[in-house]
């Protein structure tokens, strides 16, 4: 299929060439890891938890939707540089499928931030975090659709503002409100009456819920079908949008 | 090269009419709508190399980008390789090649990854990508740095790199946007011998410049363009004959050279004359040979100092000052 095969080109390019760049696998390994190795240790105390791997059910899957928000919004800034390059325009004089374009690049980004995942989850695992493989593997599709997401949305504004000028004060303040209405960091469970109802508007909160959830081993939880629907449904969204933005970009 | 070689006589591989761009775009608060492309008719037979001659902003980028598919035209029509562009945009796809004036490889990918991956977005099977990557690679005297990241090359070598990206699934047509722009004199030379090798392979060439030289020597056709219009259109040689005389050329000072210009500009034998920025003047007459004694005559008797009198033939230059009043080389 066309579609598939366009999109295992652009993905193999795109896979490559961030593995040639030793700084970027460097420091797409060790930011988690300090995370995990210097904030976590603060979180027992913080959060009034019985065990450090109580501590732990609650933070990681925290840092992991973190992980996938961030490292999904800022990709824009390297299509800008592609954009820049000429090398989209280069694409778009072929037949190659629009989707694919992005889907490539998308899916580059889920399988990275999905290696980071891995990486925190086995390190947490020496830190007495326990976890059922079902629920973990539920938990990182929810991980894979956000990075889906927002890898997406990201690609498709780079595309209409075509300046990192306007990118990232653009990215951050999408950032911002998202991350501290999400409950990420702490739980909402410490939030005012209406913070959290300002909260549940936002989809990334159900998503840590259902995440925090399925670590928690709660499967059963409403939260986590409901979270996994929600976040699915903004990631075709995205993904739709965003490939128009190929289709149709001017310069 | 080509699969399918000689071409019959007359076929026409570019046909449009009427096409027309305008983009709008903002200056604080103001919109401003700029006509970039104004109605443009072209015919481009198979198997030449058409140029498309014209100064910064003509609309030359505009009209290949549009011929290319990637900006829609505001209205017209086209033909390319048999394919209608807005009926059929994915099928001009596949029978063109283009290749941006701002270039488009990238830096930290080595010239056979960028082709082999070209190549392969065109459907192509992987060992045929190598193969004709290879080639290419061979053809473009780019085999030694092949595995080299693409920002260690030079601008000429840059430059090769993306006609081979443009040509290696054998369009029928390849538009080339400004291909010789920052090459040294050698590596234009150059760059003509491959664009006439793919002439000779039978690929039809339509490249765009603003060198003379370049439209005279290189192109078997050119239209000149001005203000998103086609002003004139032919091979070189008929563009040129069609300005009947020739061409005196005086050097003057920079100071004298407005006096000298009232003084000439009345002469019944002077058709049209032009001033030159570095000082002197081009005087279009019917016959050089007995024009240029009575120039002599009439500069030296007001006392002014001439250094230098030529005779030239009509340039391309100088059919751009017919159509347009002005010159290529000021614009
Ligand atoms: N995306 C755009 N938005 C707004 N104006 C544009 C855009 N692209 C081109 N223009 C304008 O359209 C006109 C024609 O531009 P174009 O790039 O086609 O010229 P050109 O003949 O290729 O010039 P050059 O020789 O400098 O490359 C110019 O006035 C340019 O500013
Ligand atoms: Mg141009």
């Amino acid at each position: 299929m066309k579609l598939a095969r366009d999109t295992w080109l652009i993905f193999q390019r795109q896979l490559h060439l961030l593995l040639r760049n030793p700084v970027w696998v460097f420091v797409g390994v060790f930011q988690p890891v300090m995370y995990l190795l210097l904030f976590a240790p603060l979180l027992k105390p913080a959060l009034n938890a019985p065990t450090q791997a109580e501590a732990y059910k609650i933070f990681v899957p925290g840092l992991l939707v973190l992980l996938a928000i961030f490292g999904g919004l800022f990709q824009g800034f390297g299509l800008i540089a592609e954009l820049r390059a000429g090398v989209i325009e280069r694409s778009r004089v072929t037949p190659v499928s629009r989707l694919a374009l992005l889907l490539g690049r998308s899916l580059r980004d889920v399988v990275s931030l999905l290696v980071q995942a891995v990486i925190i989850t086995l390190l947490a695992l020496l830190f007495d975090l326990r976890v059922f493989i079902g629920d973990l593997l539920l938990a990182y599709l929810m991980l894979a659709l956000i990075a889906l997401m927002t890898s997406a949305v990201s690609y498709g504004v780079a595309l209409k503002v075509k300046s990192e000028d306007a990118l990232a004060p653009l990215m951050n303040t999408v950032a911002q409100p998202v991350l501290l209405l999400s409950g990420i960091l702490l739980p909402l469970a410490f939030a005012p009456g209406w913070l959290q109802g300002i909260a549940r508007w936002n989809p990334f909160s159900w998503a840590v819920d259902g995440t925090r959830a399925l670590f928690a081993g709660d499967i059963s939880n409403d939260r986590v079908w409901q979270g996994l629907t929600i976040i699915a449904v903004l990631a075709a969204a995205g993904v739709y949008w965003a490939a128009r933005q190929f289709a149709r970009s001017v310069r | 090269m080509m699969a399918d070689g000689g071409h019959e006589r007359g076929e026409v591989m570019i046909e449009t009419r009427g096409l027309r761009k305008s983009f709008r775009s903002r200056a604080g608060r103001e919109t401003k709508t700029v006509d970039a492309v104004r109605g443009v008719d072209l015919d481009v037979a198979a198997g030449e190399i058409f140029g498309f001659l014209g100064p910064n902003g003509a609309g030359k980028t505009t009209t290949l980008r549009m011929l290319a598919t990637l900006i829609e035209p505001d209205g017209g029509q086209a033909t390319i390789a048999g394919a209608d562009l807005r009926k059929d945009p994915g099928e001009v796809r596949r029978r063109i090649g283009y290749v941006a004036q701002g270039g488009s490889t990238w830096d930290e990918s080595t010239a056979r990854e960028e082709l082999v991956l070209q190549a392969r977005l065109y459907g192509i099977s992987k060992t045929e990508a190598q193969r004709r990557a290879t080639r290419a690679l061979a053809a473009f005297q780019l085999t030694e740095f092949a595995d080299r990241k693409c920002k260690t090359y030079s601008g000429g070598q840059r430059r090769r790199v993306e006609i081979a990206l443009g040509i290696i699934h054998e369009p029928k047509i390849v538009f080339l946007d400004e291909p010789t722009t920052g090459l040294d004199p050698q590596s234009r030379a150059h760059m003509w011998d491959e664009i006439r090798r793919l002439r000779a392979d039978g690929m039809t060439v339509f490249i765009t410049t603003h060198y003379l030289d370049e439209a005279d020597a290189l192109c078997d056709r050119i239209a000149i363009m001005d203000h998103g219009e086609v002003v004139a259109e032919g091979t070189p040689t008929d563009l040129k004959r069609e300005i009947s005389g020739d061409v005196v050329q005086v050097g003057l000072d920079v100071a004298t050279t407005g006096e000298a210009e009232k003084l000439l500009a009345a002469e019944e034998y002077v058709s049209r004359l032009e001033t030159l920025e570095e000082g002197g003047l081009r005087l279009f007459v019917d016959e050089g040979a007995t024009a240029i004694p009575r120039i002599l005559r009439r500069v030296d008797g007001a006392g002014l100092e001439l250094r230098s009198i030529e005779l030239h033939r009509p340039s391309l230059d100088d059919v751009f000052l017919t159509k347009t009043g002005r010159s290529l080389r000021e614009s």
